[in-house]
């Protein structure tokens, strides 16, 4: 059994130490806001798709509050569903 | 009473102050039903990222407002009966920051403006 922890130990530890830091929450940045796109195409792919948190390192809320603010933009055509 | 903020985007093929007058229109509309218009930017002709029914460019203006809610529910209304009106997004903010969006300051220049949405979808080549 003890075989087994130490796999999962090991496994956890490499990627533990190089989750970034959330670029949002230390600097005190300005609030996430669905018209300033310089801020929104950061997060977004070549594709247009809202790059995932885990690649980002982007805090869960401030994740969440990007996406809304993503998909708002999307409907506001400020920005694509979907580039070329 | 409760803050709004809405943008609204007009049809490509209206005049500037044609769209001026339309949501002049909506303002008396809103005032009238003892709403109150806390700020108020036209961001003009811009691309949209994508067609909507046909138009390649649309009107966009933002309005804060302060009113109640069937104040707005009225406003929404009148605005989905209107053809002129292509899209339309109504939130509730909890505060009205004073400065120009950041939109409203690509404006300013024309020419910087239709760089920043090139330079926008370059630059989201290049990031990633």
């Amino acid at each position: 059994m003890t075989q087994l922890n130490i796999k999962r130990e090991a496994l956890r530890k490499p990627n533990q130490k190089k989750r970034k830091s959330c670029p949002f929450s230390d600097p005190n940045t300005p609030a996430i806001d669905y018209k300033d796109l310089k801020v929104l195409t950061r997060y977004v792919s070549e594709r247009g798709k809202i790059i995932p948190s885990r690649i980002s390192a982007v805090s869960a809320k401030k994740q969440r509050e990007l996406s809304k603010a993503i998909k708002r933009a999307r409907f506001l055509a400020l920005m694509p569903y979907v580039v070329g | 009473m409760a803050l709004y903020e809405s943008v609204i985007i007009g049809r490509q093929d209206l005049t500037p102050n044609q769209f001026e007058e339309l949501v002049e229109g909506f303002t008396k509309i809103i005032e009238n039903l003892k709403g109150v218009i806390k700020k108020r930017e036209v961001w003009g002709l811009r691309n949209l990222a994508y067609k909507i029914n046909k138009n390649r460019k649309g009107h966009y203006i933002l309005l804060n407002i302060d009113g109640s809610s069937d104040a707005i529910a009225e406003y929404e209304r009148l605005m989905r009966l209107n053809e002129d009106i292509i899209r339309f997004l109504t939130i509730r903010i909890n505060s009205v920051d004073g400065k120009p969006s950041p939109l409203m300051n690509n404006k300013s220049d024309r020419s910087r403006n239709e760089l920043v949405n090139s330079e926008t979808v370059k630059t989201a080549n290049e990031e990633v």
